[in-house]
């Protein structure tokens, strides 16, 4: 029977259509109502069916695409579709200068951009040789911003994991927790994402007055804050439910898989860049690498949570250097690679600073050529390949950036941790019920712009 | 890496009237490190000798720059060297590769680049593969280390490099209908000309560029 023939006896259903196909009936369910799927599903014998779960679904975490084979409610198959959200950064930055692109990598990862912009300048200091030569206040800045982003990145994951396993509480204290964070970084930088804000060389500028006093306020109340979800999830008999268990991927599976970050933490490897291959000065840093022996989701979730505190700590230990380090510079000396321009607040919000033009328009000819070649051309960087890594909340972020000794990168390539720990979904999710797909997905904590690029 | 570059801004055929145009800078060097390479990379060096006799033949170079082991491996002997790498040196851990395109490179205009990571040991050491355009076949090593499945799939959207004996190598990010792989260097970037209030900003491929 064809499509019109069942139009015409049945009563069409916009929202639960068959057809046939060369494979057999093949249902599409858009939302809705099930019923008439249900009932035309019960005259077939066969209990195998193929289910496509997203791109747009919202507890997919973005664009990601799910092909399902179930039996009845158990899953045999998962089949990951990715590249919705493919941007072609990488291509991007090979038509821009070293400093252009750090506009484009922070937009990869969303959730972590100052981790994006921090793996990348990092390559190119170190492609440059001035990895020493980073002022130590501009390293103590990248710290604390890279600590405040954890923790709301964390934030996310925790509020939309809970969200998608049914918890609406948790997902509220989330964002506003969240919401301190990001307005902490429109403060320090102009924007709450995408800032920009670390450039090869140091940061784009310095702290705003009086900054350290409202991070030690907001480290405060972050930390009273915690508390709320703490409460509502740790040990809490319904959560355990949906996560005890759930998404099991050992520490074998995670080494074959190339898994980091607190999927590998949950199976009890302390494994950190920040303490093994410290950057940015981290060894000087006291904190503790949080580990579960679970390997579920539960104990992702756990990892998680008890990384807030330790992030907090982290910025307690950078607001006290930075105290002692006011005053000092945050780009690098060498006036061949730091970039000229300055910003300052008008009236009108943050742009360039005045004082800064009136002086190199006004002062000195050859400093004005200076700034206008270092903007128009940018600076070289010599030939090489290198690849620096971070520790970012999802795993191991790494940049793979190769020069051919131009002005612009001949080739970057980004190590998106949330790319390589979608592979786990098959393995955490295979043999398991359907539902238990969306906390295991939720625990790898993908993020789509990252995955994509 | 590449060839020499003449000239300082990277312009021709105008008259040089700024004098820069006699500068000329060298290409970084494309030979191999000579021993000690300092820190952990003669130790690295020496285990795989000895767990791998055919050590001289299989690896053309070793590069240390900027504090970085590289191992230049010939593509038919990688998949050996990367089981012996795994299992008896410990590097446990395969990041991922990364592609380049180096169309001047004749015969190895195709390069794949991975980094390795021993968490015994906390070592890193990258091996980098070389192959022609007209045969860009590189063999995979999705058996040795399982995480380079969506690695290796995306370096082959991207450039076009086949992995022989991966398990199921299709586009992953590109749509599977996609003609011509994006990264590669002859690849266009694509993009328009941006008119607003009167001026033109040419799409970025076409805009003025300095080497």
């Amino acid at each position: 029977m064809t499509t019109q023939d069942k139009s015409k006896n049945n009563l069409f259903d916009p929202y639960a259509s068959s057809r046939e196909t060369t494979e057999g009936t093949v249902f599409s369910v858009t939302g809705g109502d099930w019923d008439s799927l249900v009932s035309e599903i019960g005259e077939s014998k066969e209990e195998r069916i193929i289910v496509n779960m997203g791109p747009q679904h919202p507890s997919t975490h973005g664009v990601l695409r799910l092909v399902l084979e179930l039996e009845g409610e158990t899953v045999t198959e998962v089949r990951t579709g990715i590249g919705y959200l493919h941007t072609g950064i990488e291509k991007n930055i090979e038509y821009r200068n070293w400093t252009q692109a750090v506009t484009f990598v922070t937009r990869m990862d969303y959730l972590a951009p100052i981790f994006n912009e921090t793996a990348y300048c990092l390559a190119v200091e170190k492609l440059l040789g001035i990895t020493n030569d980073i002022p130590e206040r501009a390293s103590v800045i990248r710290v604390l911003m890279m600590e405040l982003n954890r923790i709301s990145s964390h934030m996310v994951a925790l509020g939309t994991g809970a969200l998608e396993l049914g918890a609406m509480g948790p997902m509220f204290f989330a964002f506003r927790d969240r919401e301190i964070v990001l307005d902490t970084f429109e403060e320090i930088t102009g924007l709450r994402m995408n800032m920009a804000y670390v450039r090869p060389g140091g940061v784009s500028q310095d702290l705003p007055a009086g900054m350290t006093v409202k991070i030690r306020e907001v480290v405060k109340t972050l930390r009273k804050n915690f508390e709320d979800n703490a409460k509502l999830l740790i040990g809490n008999t319904i959560w355990m439910k949906r996560t005890e268990g759930i998404g099991y991927l050992d520490l074998a599976g995670c080494t074959t898989l190339g898994i980091t970050g607190p999927v590998l933490r949950s199976a009890g490897l302390p494994w950190d860049l920040r303490k093994m291959q410290p950057y940015c000065g981290y060894e000087n840093y006291e904190f503790d690498v949080i580990t579960a022996d679970t390997s579920d989701v539960y104990g992702r979730f756990l990892v998680r949570m008890a990384e807030l505190e330790q992030s907090l700590r982290i910025i307690e230990q950078a607001v006290a250097k930075l105290d002692k380090l006011e005053g000092q510079p945050v780009m690098v000396a060498d006036k061949k690679i730091a970039w000229p321009a300055q910003l300052a607040l008008g009236a009108d919000g943050l742009g360039n600073s005045l004082d800064h033009i009136r002086e190199i328009m006004g002062s000195s000819m050859e400093s004005l050529i200076h700034h206008f070649k270092l903007v128009t051309e940018g600076f070289r960087v010599p030939a090489g390949q290198v690849y620096a890594t971070v520790e970012s909340p999802r795993g191991e972020l790494a940049a793979h950036v190769v020069s051919d000794g131009g002005t612009r990168p001949y080739r970057v390539h980004f190590r998106e941790p949330s790319f390589n720990n979608l592979q786990s979904t098959s393995a955490m999710s295979e043999g398991g019920m359907v539902a238990d797909i969306i906390g295991a997905v939720a625990s790898i904590d993908p993020v789509m712009g990252g995955v994509d690029r | 890496m590449s060839e020499d570059q003449k000239g300082m801004f990277g312009g021709s055929g105008t008259g040089d009237t700024s004098g820069y145009g006699g500068l000329v800078r060298t290409a970084a060097s494309t030979g191999s490190t000579e021993r000690p390479f300092g820190g952990y990379f003669d130790d690295v060096a020496d285990d795989l000798e000895r767990a791998y006799p055919d050590f001289e033949d299989a690896i053309t170079r070793v590069v240390v720059d900027r504090g970085e082991l590289t191992l230049h491996i010939k593509k038919s002997r990688l998949v050996e060297v990367a089981f012996i790498l795994r299992d008896t040196l410990k590097f446990e851990m395969c990041m991922g590769v990364s592609g380049i395109n180096y169309p001047d490179r004749a015969g190895a205009e195709l390069v794949a680049v991975y980094p390795l990571l021993s968490m015994t040991k906390n070592q890193r050491v990258r091996l980098e593969v070389a192959t022609s355009d007209l045969d860009p076949h590189i063999p995979s090593v999705v058996e040795v280390w399982a995480g380079n499945n969506w690695h290796e799939r995306e370096t082959f959207d991207m450039f076009g490099i086949i992995f022989d004996g991966h398990p199921g190598l299709t586009r992953i990010l590109m749509p599977d209908d996609w003609d011509g792989h994006p990264q590669r260097k002859d690849y266009p970037l694509g993009g328009i000309a941006v008119e607003y209030k009167g001026a033109t900003t040419p799409a970025p491929s076409n805009r003025r560029s300095y080497r």
